[in-house]
């Protein structure tokens, strides 16, 4: 996790690497840490530089997408590599998790 | 021709990123196109988490869980990757292969590691059993730039 950039009550995450069962624990608690603001009620995560996404990287995003849904907020993505893409939709993350912009090489459906 | 190789590592986190690149760059050798390695490493980085944390749950490090990798193809072009722990097994397979299905509460698991790993692979089957450790048998033909090009000639000639 590289970056935040608040705007009102809106903030944007840039994610880079890797996001597996490892790693989970270092960016579940950096996006915590962001979220403890009571005035950020969504969160947008850049996903461009992240090369890669497993269930555990899901597991992560629906615990904070749970999160931000219990103070009637949002969770958006954007800027997701194929790969990730992929995983997104054969797993119906997509309608769960806004996607801000089109699937990289991939369908949206 | 056909090729396999074996891997024994400690299981432990770190060696989740470590599996799934070895194994990738073992299937280098069929030439994959990249989504295909993308899925490839994906189903091997599901496989063993699942060994890691469920197989081994409960386990120390200084207890020394191993996972077992193994992984081949033949002339098929059939790569086929399996990953056994030694730890507590499965109870009941059939239910853990449910998506959304997860024994790790509180510890947001998303419950779709094996529908990950049907997903990206043609085939995986699971051998376990409770204090018999878990074997995960993943199966995929490798099409690779080849089969892209059989598959764009057939679309030009209709």
């Amino acid at each position: 996790m590289q970056q935040a950039k608040a705007l009102q009550d809106r903030v944007t995450v840039v994610l880079a690497g890797e996001l597996d069962h490892y790693t989970a624990s270092q960016i579940r608690a950096q996006l915590d840490e962001i979220l403890q603001d009571p005035t950020l009620n969504h969160l947008v995560l850049d996903m461009g530089n992240l090369t890669f996404m497993d269930s555990s990287g899901i597991g992560v995003l629906l615990g904070r997408l749970r999160i931000l849904q219990m103070r009637g907020g949002s969770l958006s993505v954007k800027n997701m590599q194929p790969p990730i893409a992929k995983l997104f939709r054969l797993t119906g993350m997509h309608r769960v998790i806004t996607v801000l912009d089109e699937f990289k090489g991939g369908q949206s459906e | 021709m056909n090729n396999r190789m074996e891997l024994n590592f400690l299981a432990c986190p770190q060696n989740e990123s470590f599996a799934r690149v070895a194994v990738a760059a073992f299937a280098v050798q069929l030439s994959p196109t990249l989504p295909e390695m993308a899925d490839i490493k994906t189903a091997v980085s599901e496989a063993v988490t699942n060994a890691i944390i469920h197989g081994y749950r409960g386990w120390t490090p200084e207890k020394g869980g191993m996972v077992y990798l193994k992984a081949e193809y033949d002339q098929r072009h059939v790569l086929t990757v399996s990953i056994r722990d030694e730890g507590c097994g499965i109870l009941d397979v059939k239910q853990a292969m449910q998506p959304f299905y997860s024994t790790g509460e509180g510890s947001e698991r998303s419950g779709m590691g094996f529908c990950v790993m049907q997903t990206f692979m043609d085939a995986v089957e699971v051998d376990s059993a409770p204090g018999r450790g878990t074997t995960v048998t993943m199966r995929k033909y490798i099409l690779g730039e080849i089969g892209l090009r059989q598959e764009r000639i057939l679309d030009e000639i209709g």
